[in-house]
């Protein structure tokens, strides 16, 4: 490496093939306890549905499957690693404590059907979250049953469309900025909207007069990231407000960069009708390479009849239950009550956190993103000179020069020891770098990130091939994404 | 660092939001805790969470014993605080992982292929649903009425705004599938026929013969599979077009109904309508065997409006926790798993059936019964929980033409003296004249 890291080492790590290719007949990590009932005859009790043969799962010992994982777990980033900048993903630290609450005996073992009575913890903590929430966000009602959150948007739609079903009229789109996330155009579609686009403004927010001359009674709402995907608070959010409500439309709010606002401000205070929160990014539940997320979604009092049911209440003895009885109810998004075991941790995150320590927590993640940005600014075009919240998005506008283009720059920052930012996202920025650091990243980190990408620079002016051939120092390289996808090859056979 | 930015203050930095809505005040939630205190709290949520008792609930979440390598492996820092692996170059952990899940699914449920994981079983089947119609360009579903109604009600929400209409085909007293009604609701749009198997009353289908009611119509057949563990001992729905399932018995805790793991397998030529991630195998820049997410042209992030499904985040960290237990399991130990399954629940139908009916007995099944009694089981099931046991869930909800059932269930973790003690109590009652007034609880839902 021409600029050597202080941040990253060369290192063994080990080879390991696919767990069909290890297994051999006669290997077994398991063992069964002898039956305390008479055995009996499967052929006899299935006839025609038995299944005589299991094809080709494998056969393996118990340290094989330990090595065999943990030699796989060793060729992942992860935030447990360093820095993991992905804009609009909140890739914060997850507390261990969080992991030890969610598994105690009574939570982890907890039957959803098993009787109220003997439920009461379990229902304390859904009620407990969803008042947390419901004061973080300044909505009025909520519920925790959407898996993640393009399920809480589409929950969230549901909800919009049963609100304006109710006057009469279900109405026919939904307005969405293009700076949007892809999920809410594909939502808007799954609940039967069409979906208009909003143009951006020369500063990256909301043209106010262009939504003033796509607003009417066609509108059903209009999906908005706040702060959006440039990492900007939407500074005439009132006025937007105001004109969607005057046609009788709502605002639904993408609470993906809620980890901007959580306790300096509340979207149920600007005029946000129905919002969903992504426990996964803001509360800390660990993203555990792409899920379990949970998405809730809260909204104002007018809304509430529509939420998907049950919902928690208080019965007159004082104990917690659930109500099904609830006419109006979009029905059921999910089984049972949702993720609860993302719900244990998302209020574990709370209380650790209070008051001071949520407000502090939204206080640092603005912090550090401006610090990026001032420690990159100049070196990397920045499109939209407008402050910054939680992230800030740079474009690769001066490196292209040299043929160099965000992936390329994304790649090498490997070598550095880094876990790429999010690359070629708002689309409404050609060639885009999205950085958000979180507030759980110390100066000495971030001034390591910022050498990097400033060497990266450089590279790129003495010798592009360099990153363009990127990462150099990983197990596999730059993998034929063309081929995979042209014929695909998608689960091992024999 | 606020000198190096420039602020004076952070609320500088907050400067681009409206005074007016500025918060300035403390929020209301609980003071901050010491991590001992957040322990304490939880586990007192814990000791108010049934903790002592033994279940017979079974109806789409299952008891069974979860090696503890499962957890191990998963709390490895490398595997839980990673995002969704687009990096692949260091991302290669997990998207092996989830290439050998999906070739397990594919080996157990009979499928080509198996996408990297869907929320929950119940909605992997709407999701499911809305596959079969865009493959067949139809809009109709029927679905059979012993699919747990929890999935039902999940695919009705779904299915309402994209004008899908929905038929139920009912059950015999074998707790099968009415082919004669299912062959009356299937018509020249019937999308798919959505079945459970076993079903939600256990009872094992005849899918050959649904399947070919469906296939004769020129529909798909989609199998919901909600117990797992019977695919070590049942044979599959190979003759399914879409098997949507929930693997929530493989590992995966209980946790009072999620996070869960829900999996959509199909046959290749499908591949293109399936929503979800995908890991596909194929080689560097040097020819050394990788693993990329593939076929990311349905998803939402690259075709917006136009993708077939919205999800993004799914359920990765429990696909692993389903993925490890079938590792540890595998070709042998998933089929003695679930005879112990099977001879558990033989033995306890066979001992309630000397007190009460046991309906739909003339199908095989798999690890739940439905029991009728004379007296309600909401009654029954307040009198074990007085004993520590808490009783099958009682039906009335879901199946009032049912009368006095409830459903059952035993796993490799129900004990012959718990079978025993719960029948001995329902014997009691049911060896006696109805008591009259009873103070009836509503002990499960």
């Amino acid at each position: 490496m021409k600029h050597p890291t202080p941040k990253a080492t060369r290192h063994v790590n080990q080879n390991e093939s696919l767990i069909f290719e290890k297994s051999s007949s006669g290997k077994a990590a398991w063992k069964l306890p002898p039956l305390d009932v008479p055995e009996v005859d499967a052929a006899k009790l299935l006839g025609r549905a038995e299944r005589k043969d299991l094809g080709h799962m494998p056969e393996v010992s118990e340290i094989e499957i330990i090595r065999h994982f943990t030699r796989l777990s060793t060729w992942n980033y992860a935030i447990d690693l360093g820095m993991y900048p992905l804009g609009s993903c909140t890739m914060k630290y997850n507390p261990r404590v969080n992991e030890v609450v969610a598994r105690l005996e009574g939570l982890a073992n907890g039957h959803p059907y098993q009787p109220e009575k003997i439920s009461q913890g379990a229902l304390r903590i859904l009620k407990t979250l969803s008042d947390c929430l419901l004061e973080i966000t300044g909505m009025e009602a909520i519920t925790l049953q959407p898996a993640a959150g393009a399920h809480g948007e589409l929950t969230g739609l549901l909800l919009v469309r049963a609100h304006h079903q109710a006057k009469g009229n279900p109405r026919k789109k939904v307005l969405i900025p293009d700076s949007a996330h892809g999920t809410n155009p594909a939502t808007a579609a799954m609940v039967g909207y069409a979906v208009e686009n909003l143009k951006s403004n020369a500063r990256g927010m909301v043209e106010v007069s262009a939504l003033e001359a796509q607003m009417n009674d066609d509108v059903a709402a209009l999906m908005l990231t706040n702060p959006n995907t440039l990492g900007v608070f939407e500074q005439e959010i009132h006025k937007i407000a105001q004109i969607l409500h005057a046609k009788g439309g709502l605002l639904y709010m993408d609470g993906a960069n809620m980890n901007a606002l959580v306790g300096k401000v509340r979207p149920g205070d600007f005029g946000v009708d129905v919002m969903h929160l992504n426990l996964h990014k803001t509360f800390s539940t660990p993203h555990g390479g792409g899920g379990p997320g949970s998405g809730p979604v809260a909204v104002k009092r007018a809304l509430e009849p529509f939420l998907p049911k049950p919902v928690v209440i208080t019965k007159s003895d004082g104990t917690l239950g659930f109500e099904y009885n609830r006419p109006q109810s979009v029905g059921r998004v999910r089984s049972f009550y949702g993720n609860f075991g993302m719900f244990v941790r998302a209020l574990a995150y709370i209380l650790a956190n209070g008051p001071d320590g949520l407000r502090q927590t939204t206080e640092d993640a603005v912090l550090n993103a401006n610090y990026i940005r001032k420690g990159l600014e100049g070196i990397y075009d920045l499109p939209y000179a407008t402050p910054s919240m939680h992230e800030v998005v740079f474009s690769d506008k001066l490196q292209a020069r040299k043929g160099v283009k965000t992936m390329d720059i994304a790649k090498r920052l490997i070598d550095y020891g880094f876990h790429p930012y999010t690359t070629a996202f708002p689309l409404i920025v050609p060639g885009a770098l999205m950085i958000e650091p979180t507030e759980s990243e110390d100066k000495a980190e971030m001034d390591l990130f910022i050498a990097a990408m400033k060497s990266i620079a450089q590279e790129v002016e003495e010798d592009p091939q360099t990153v363009l051939d990127a990462p150099h120092t990983t197990r596999v390289s730059r993998l034929d994404e063309t081929a995979a996808a042209r014929k695909p090859v998608l689960r091992w056979k024999p | 660092m606020l000198k190096a930015i420039g602020a004076r203050s952070i609320d500088d930095l907050f400067a681009p939001i409206p005074a007016e809505y500025r918060l300035n005040r403390d929020l209301t939630v609980p003071r901050q805790m010491a991590e001992s205190e957040i322990v304490d709290w939880f586990r007192q949520r814990s000791q108010e969470n049934g903790i002592e008792y033994t279940s017979f609930l079974g109806a789409g979440a299952y008891l069974h014993y979860r090696p503890v390598i499962v957890d191990s492996l998963i709390s490895r820092g490398e595997f839980l605080t990673a995002y969704t692996p687009y990096q692949a170059e260091i991302s290669q952990g997990t998207l092996q992982a989830i290439f050998e899940f999906q070739t397990m699914i594919c080996e157990l449920t009979g499928m080509e292929v198996a996408n990297a994981s869907m929320y929950d079983g119940s909605t992997a089947a709407a999701e499911a649903a809305m596959m079969a119609g865009r493959v067949t360009g139809r809009n109709s579903v029927v679905i059979a009425k012993s699919l747990h109604p929890e999935y039902r009600e999940v695919l009705a929400t779904y299915a309402h705004h994209q004008g899908m209409p929905l038929t139920l085909a009912g059950f015999t007293e074998t707790g099968r599938v009415n082919l004669k009604e299912l062959e009356q609701a299937v018509t020249p749009d019937t999308a798919c026929v959505l079945i459970q198997s076993p079903n939600f009353f256990g009872t094992v289908e005849d899918v050959n013969a649904i399947a070919d009611i469906a296939h004769k119509h020129g529909a798909l057949l989609v199998v919901s599979i909600a117990e797992a563990v019977s695919l070590g001992i049942v044979e599959p729905p190979r003759q399914a077009d879409i098997v949507a399932m929930e693997a929530q018995s493989f590992g995966v805790p209980l946790g009072f109904g999620g996070p869960y793991c829900g999996v959509i397998a199909t046959q290749e030529k499908f591949v293109r309508q399936m929503p979800g991630r995908l890991a596909g195998q194929t080689t560097d820049r040097k020819g050394k065997r990788g693993f990329v997410l593939t076929l990311a042209t349905r998803e939402q992030h690259i075709r917006r409006e136009k993708a077939t499904s919205n999800i993004c985040t799914n359920q990765a960290l429990v696909a692993l926790m389903v993925n490890i237990f079938m590792t540890v399991y595998g070709k042998v130990g998933l089929k003695e798993l679930a005879k112990q399954n099977l001879a558990k629940t033989a033995y306890s139908a066979e001992q309630f059936s000397k007190h009460a009916r046991i309906l739909f007995s003339g199908a095989p099944r798999f690890n739940e019964f439905v029991v009728q009694t004379s007296e309600d089981p909401y009654v029954i099931n307040s009198r074990l929980l007085g004993h520590k046991l808490v009783g099958g869930l009682p039906l009335k909800k879901f199946y009032p033409e049912l009368g006095n059932a409830a459903l059952w269930c035993c796993t490799e973790m129900t004990t012959r003296t718990a079978i025993d003690t719960a029948v001995g109590m329902l014997a009691e009652s049911e060896s006696e004249e109805p008591r009259g007034e009873h103070a009836v609880e509503e002990v499960a839902r």
